[in-house]
């Protein structure tokens, strides 16, 4: 099921401005890989220009190289909407869909793609919403609405949806940053089990959380104020977090700024 | 520092203020409560069987009796056809706006042109009609040419209000709906429009309400008549505004009688539109978790 992406020479531009430039890297499958760095060095742009997410801000355009074991994903041709099926995204905020109910809404995607049976929509819900660890939390209230769990419950929920459309990849951008620290584990946790099936993506401001789930860890950087994020070193976390190579990640790892 | 106790002073400011805020609610209050009641004290008198299922064919000029069924009638097929031009047009135009034209030219001059048709006096859409379906088409008066120029003054309300709805609706929501892989055209019919739909209602409802009393323009349209006449397109057509108008400005009392059991007839008519739109937006809302 999971794919290996591979990212060359990408630069990524808000109209005129160039948010990253020249990154290059390869993501492994069925494993975890964290983008670390300080705010506004591009982490959440490169991440969305992994599905296409990038190009629905008007303006937002990509120069570059993305491929998903063999496929281009800005090759000619190549249709946006089944890139983003194939790789699934999870954001900052939980935003589960606030007229839906918590059913809906993991149904949502298979719905809104096509017709699919009552009986087999059941089975994709359930096995996504136990695929989330939410099942036992939400099973008997499945027709109430999704908005009305709490932080924690509502980012599962996301994550249950997303994974419920079966994605080779999944983008997670600071999923934890809005939620309380047993909500976080909750969801560290999920991560390390997903990880068997899917290839993982997460952002993340917390060291400790990139050191806790991640196998591999990208470490971005901007030059200089007003330049673009560059790509500064990626390797297997806990060479990463115990003899970078570079000055700067070092600094950053351990705190001496961003 | 120390903790005081509430000044006089402010204490008498706020009592001022606060007792301006009651008189300008009362003051505001008065008329509503006023029309209310007299529409319904003097309305009740005709308000009965004939009323509402008899028109007012061979009713002569100081007879008793008769009634408004032409006219309520006209009026339900009138608004009616008008809400079925608007409505689809003026939602999509909304969503043009919205997800599609963003801050380009023509989504601008669109806005601009909304605009300026929101502040159309309601006697030039009628004669707008009158001279083109009437006058240039040379088409008969009808129903439909009132129910035409009564869209012309639903659509900007329905486009403005359907509009700042669409613009409510968190970006999040739309990505969430890409992320998924789900085309642009499905996320605004699956979410962004079921999110903005009790807004949207709202907003249609208001636009009914305002073109259902509207007289001026049917009066350049539909014409006139006495009795019923259950096609819109063809002939003269009555309308209760049209049917208020007539009778209250005739001598008689049974007459007047008849008009204000005819502008009663309009505000349950409104009212019941009203409730009707509003337990749609309770049935599918959110918050009842069905
Ligand atoms: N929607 C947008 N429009 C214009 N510029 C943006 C937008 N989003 C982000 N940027 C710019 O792109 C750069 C990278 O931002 P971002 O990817 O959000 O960084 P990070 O996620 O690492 O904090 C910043 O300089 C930011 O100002
Ligand atoms: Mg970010």
């Amino acid at each position: 099921m999971a794919k290996q992406i591979q990212v060359s020479g990408l630069d990524a531009y808000y109209g005129a401005h160039k948010a990253i430039a020249d990154i290059s890297m390869t993501i492994e499958p069925r494993s975890v890989t964290a983008f670390i760095g300080p705010s506004g060095c591009g982490k959440s742009t490169f991440l969305r220009t992994l599905n296409r997410m990038h190009e629905v801000i008007p303006g937002a355009r990509v120069e570059g190289k993305v491929m998903l074991d063999s496929d281009d994903l800005y090759g000619p041709g190549v249709d946006p909407v089944s890139v983003r099926r194939t790789i699934g995204m999870v954001f900052q905020r939980p935003n589960p869909f606030p007229t839906m109910s918590i059913y809906e809404n993991v149904a949502a995607g298979l719905r809104l793609n096509g017709r699919i049976s009552k009986s087999k929509t059941d089975e994709v819900v359930e096995q996504s919403l136990r695929g989330a660890n939410l099942w036992n939390e939400v099973k008997d209230r499945l027709n109430k609405p999704g908005a009305g769990l709490s932080g924690g419950q509502q980012q599962r929920l996301c994550i249950a949806r997303c994974i419920a459309v079966k994605p080779q990849v999944l983008l997670m951008d600071e999923p934890c940053s809005a939620l309380d620290p047993i909500s976080t584990l909750a969801i560290e946790d999920l991560i390390t089990e997903l990880k068997d099936e899917f290839t993982i993506v997460i952002v993340t401001h917390n060291m400790q959380q990139a050191a806790r789930v991640s196998d591999r860890t990208a470490f971005f950087n901007l030059a200089a104020q007003g330049q673009p994020g560059r790509l500064v070193e990626m390797d297997e976390t806990s060479a990463m977090f115990t003899n970078p190579s570079e000055k700067a990640t070092e600094d950053y790892i351990t705190g001496r700024f961003g | 520092m120390s903790i005081q106790t509430l000044s006089t002073g402010r204490r008498a400011k706020d009592l001022t203020v606060r007792c301006l805020v009651y008189l300008a609610f009362a003051v505001a209050v008065i008329p509503l409560v006023s029309v209310i009641y007299l529409v319904i004290k003097n309305g009740m008198a005709r308000f009965d069987f004939d009323f509402l299922y008899r028109s007012m064919k061979n009713i002569g000029p100081r007879d008793a009796g008769g009634g408004a069924y032409h006219a309520i009638l006209g009026t339900l097929q009138q608004v009616g056809l008008a809400s079925l031009m608007s409505v689809p047009i003026g939602i999509l135009t909304a969503i043009y706006l919205v997800e599609y034209g963003g801050k380009g030219r023509l989504a601008n001059a669109i806005r601009f042109f909304v605009d300026v048709m929101t502040g159309i006096p309601s006697v030039v859409a009628g004669l707008f009609i009158l001279a083109f379906w009437v006058l240039f088409l040379d088409l008969n008066y009808s129903g439909f040419a009132g129910a035409l120029a009564l869209s012309v003054l639903m659509m900007p309300t329905v486009v403005r209000s359907a509009e700042e709805m669409l613009k409510l609706v968190p970006d999040d929501l739309r990505e969430a709906s890409y992320a998924l892989g789900v085309p642009k055209w499905r996320t605004i019919v699956k979410v962004v429009l079921p999110t903005a739909l009790t807004g949207i209602v709202t907003g249609v409802m208001l636009a009914v309400a305002r073109v259902t009393g509207e007289t001026a323009p049917l009066l350049l349209t539909v014409f006139f008549t006495d009795s019923i006449n259950a096609n819109p397109f063809t002939n003269a057509q009555m309308g209760l505004p049209l049917f208020v108008f007539d009778q209250a400005g005739r001598p008689n009392d049974t007459a007047i009688d008849r008009a204000w059991a005819g502008a009663l007839t309009l505000i349950l008519i409104v009212m019941l539109l009203n409730l009707v739109a509003r337990l749609i937006a309770y049935w599918r809302s959110p918050a009842r978790g069905r």
